[in-house]
């Protein structure tokens, strides 16, 4: 099965998805999923690349710590993000991001994220073979 | 919610009694239909943090509680630090110290009506407002820690405001204790360009008239007459606040093992009081707190600024700027005895009751203000703190209608432009950045506010005083 993301119901917030073969291809679903409580999906373009290296102490928090530096550098350096590429050696996550300058206007912006939470978070393999990665995001 | 657990104490007053490792009961302040539509998960929650060390008296859920962090949304809790008590993060939320304040105008309805549409053109214009917007104020270190320290205190001393604002301010526009010391770079550097923006969400500016009151003599009290137009203004700590929960949370659930926490849910991680990570989130916090009494402070000036221009006779004085994402400090009696105990309140609304002594004294007799934020095209209500709000759940109400639906839910059933026109046709001029965004805030999207607040008054959390209905909404 094809990787891909999906949203999930959370109250008065949104619950990100991630599916893939791999803890880091899912993790890159993950990623597009949280850009889709953002902006309409494809209105963004994959132009400019930044470096991301996160650590922690077990995967999950590793995907909320994924997240959250996805957030931080979407607000420091007014990005919005198209895709990802991800790499996990144990509990290190190295990865870049490319996305394009955020322009109110022709993006068109939902929602800001406030951040990645520890609620419904989950990273595991399912029966079928592929990875999991989710969480709830506060908006 | 499954009801057949609780005991009905009054009025839209149901305990749950303590069982298992609960220390304390919880008690859910609702009506029954409410409670039926209020999710398992949030009594899940409340019954979580009664089992939380050092909690006192109960594990609160105010009427328009719903499913949060750890904490319900709408959630109360007390603890002793000299009983092991704790401080938590996720009882606080992400946007520290998101909070409503109403401002007057001294205007009519008719007059707003008259300049309706430049008024809201001027007012989008003006106000930072949606994902990606920046203020024209930029902070250098120095200052930035000033307005971490100072707050509201801080904004009026450089001008944005005046003396006479911060007595209608929670702690008296600064929070005290606060140290920026122990606030992120991070957080300091997501806050740089944001001074004086609107954020996004449920985030809003609105004038608004008042449409209806309900106890005439609060309402004179509170300035507040029929056909009065107001400003309400919607928003929080903004992105200093959102990094502050974000690094705290995390730094909690990785240390709770170590302070003995065995807990039902990662999300309720916190700390004890007097331990040092304990002592650095409420530095923090409190400097978050600070950032959002100054954000509100600066967006205040703005809005004044704008109606200078457009409706010179304007003047703005402030009604009262209440926060409800926080966690304080409190004097409460409990048996007879004071104590002290830091009181979270989650989607919650402080609400001191009439004499209290931190009230200004315009405000003592009547008891403070309680605004209560609703959708955009229903309305919003002022309330007054009961005189009964302190032993029933530490003098604390409702925040807001609460959604009734998820935003996906809500895109599927409307469209921005649709929801614009029909509002506009009810004589509600809406302005925002982003269609997707009101789509997801519709109106429908939300619980009725009226049945919240009417259950915070029969169960004695606050009295109603007046209905708010809006004419300009700039939405981020």
């Amino acid at each position: 099965m094809k990787g891909h993301w999906q949203h999930f119901e959370h109250g008065a917030d949104i619950g990100v998805r991630g599916l893939g073969a791999s803890p880091a291809a899912a993790f890159e679903q993950a990623a597009l999923a949280l850009m889709a409580v953002i902006v309409e999906p494809g209105r963004v373009a994959a132009r400019d690349a930044v470096a991301i290296a996160c650590e922690a102490a077990d995967i999950e928090s590793l995907l909320v710590g994924w997240l959250n530096a996805l957030v931080y550098q979407m607000t420091v350096r007014h990005l919005l993000f198209a895709r990802f590429d991800v790499a996990i050696d144990g509990l290190q996550l190295r990865a870049t991001a490319a996305g394009e300058p955020l322009s109110i206007e022709r993006h068109q912006p939902a929602v800001e994220v406030k951040g990645a939470t520890f609620t419904a978070l989950r990273v595991a393999q399912r029966e079928d073979g592929m990875w999991l990665a989710q969480t709830v995001v506060d908006v | 919610m499954d009801r057949s657990k609780l005991l009905e104490r009054g009025p839209c007053h149901w305990e749950l009694p303590a069982s298992g490792k609960m220390r304390v009961p919880v008690l859910i302040y609702a009506s029954n239909t409410l409670l039926r539509a209020m999710d398992d998960k949030a009594l899940e929650q409340a019954v979580n943090v009664a089992t939380l060390p050092g909690i006192v008296g109960a594990s609160y859920v105010m009427p328009d509680a719903h499913w949060g962090y750890g904490f319900p949304i709408g959630g109360v809790a007390a603890f002793d630090a000299e009983a092991g008590g704790v401080v938590s993060a996720g009882g606080v939320g992400f946007d520290v110290s998101c909070g409503v304040r109403c401002l007057h105008t001294g205007l009519r309805r008719e007059q707003i009506l008259a300049v309706q549409k430049p008024l809201a053109e001027a007012l989008y214009t003006q106000i930072p407002a949606g994902l990606g917007s920046t203020g024209a104020i930029r902070l250098g270190a120095a200052q930035m820690d000033a307005m971490l320290s100072g707050g509201a205190k801080w904004a009026v001393g450089r001008g944005w405001g005046t003396d006479a604002d911060l007595e209608r301010i929670e702690e008296h526009g600064q929070m005290l204790h606060a140290k920026p010391g122990m606030v992120s770079e991070q957080a300091k550097k997501r806050q740089r360009e944001e001074m004086g923006t609107l954020g996004s969400g449920n985030h809003y500016l609105e004038v608004q008239e008042v449409t209806q009151l309900f106890d005439s003599a609060i309402a004179e009290s509170y300035g507040l007459k029929l056909g009065d137009a107001v400003v309400m203004i919607h928003c929080g700590s903004r992105g200093l606040g959102h990094q502050i929960g974000t690094d705290f949370l995390s730094r909690m659930v990785a240390a709770a093992p170590g302070y003995g926490l065995t807990l039902p849910e990662r999300e309720l991680a916190c700390a004890p009081i007097h331990s040092e990570l304990g002592k650095e989130y409420l530095g923090a916090m409190r400097a978050a707190i600070n950032c959002a009494l100054a954000n509100r402070q600066i967006l205040t000036h703005l809005v004044r600024q704008v109606f200078a221009r457009l409706l010179p006779t304007a003047q703005l004085p402030l009604l009262y700027d209440v926060s409800h994402n926080t966690c304080k400090l409190e004097e409460h009696r409990i048996q007879g005895h004071l104590r002290q105990l830091y009181v979270h309140r989650k989607g919650a609304t402080r609400a001191f009751g009439p004499g209290h002594p931190e009230l200004p004294e315009a405000l003592r007799a009547a008891g403070q203000p309680v605004l209560i934020g609703g959708s955009m095209g229903t309305g919003s209500y002022v309330l007054a703190g009961a005189a009964t709000s302190e032993a029933l759940a530490f003098a604390s109400a409702c925040h807001g209608a609460g959604r009734a639906m998820s935003r996906h839910a809500a895109t599927k059933l409307w469209q921005g432009r649709d929801v614009v026109d029909e509002l506009a046709g009810r004589g509600i001029l809406i302005r925002s950045p982003s269609p997707r965004g009101i789509a997801e805030e519709a109106p429908g999207a939300y619980k009725d506010v009226t049945a919240v607040v009417n259950a915070a008054q029969a169960a004695g959390l606050a009295r109603k005083v007046a209905r708010l209905a809006p004419l300009i909404c700039i939405k981020g």
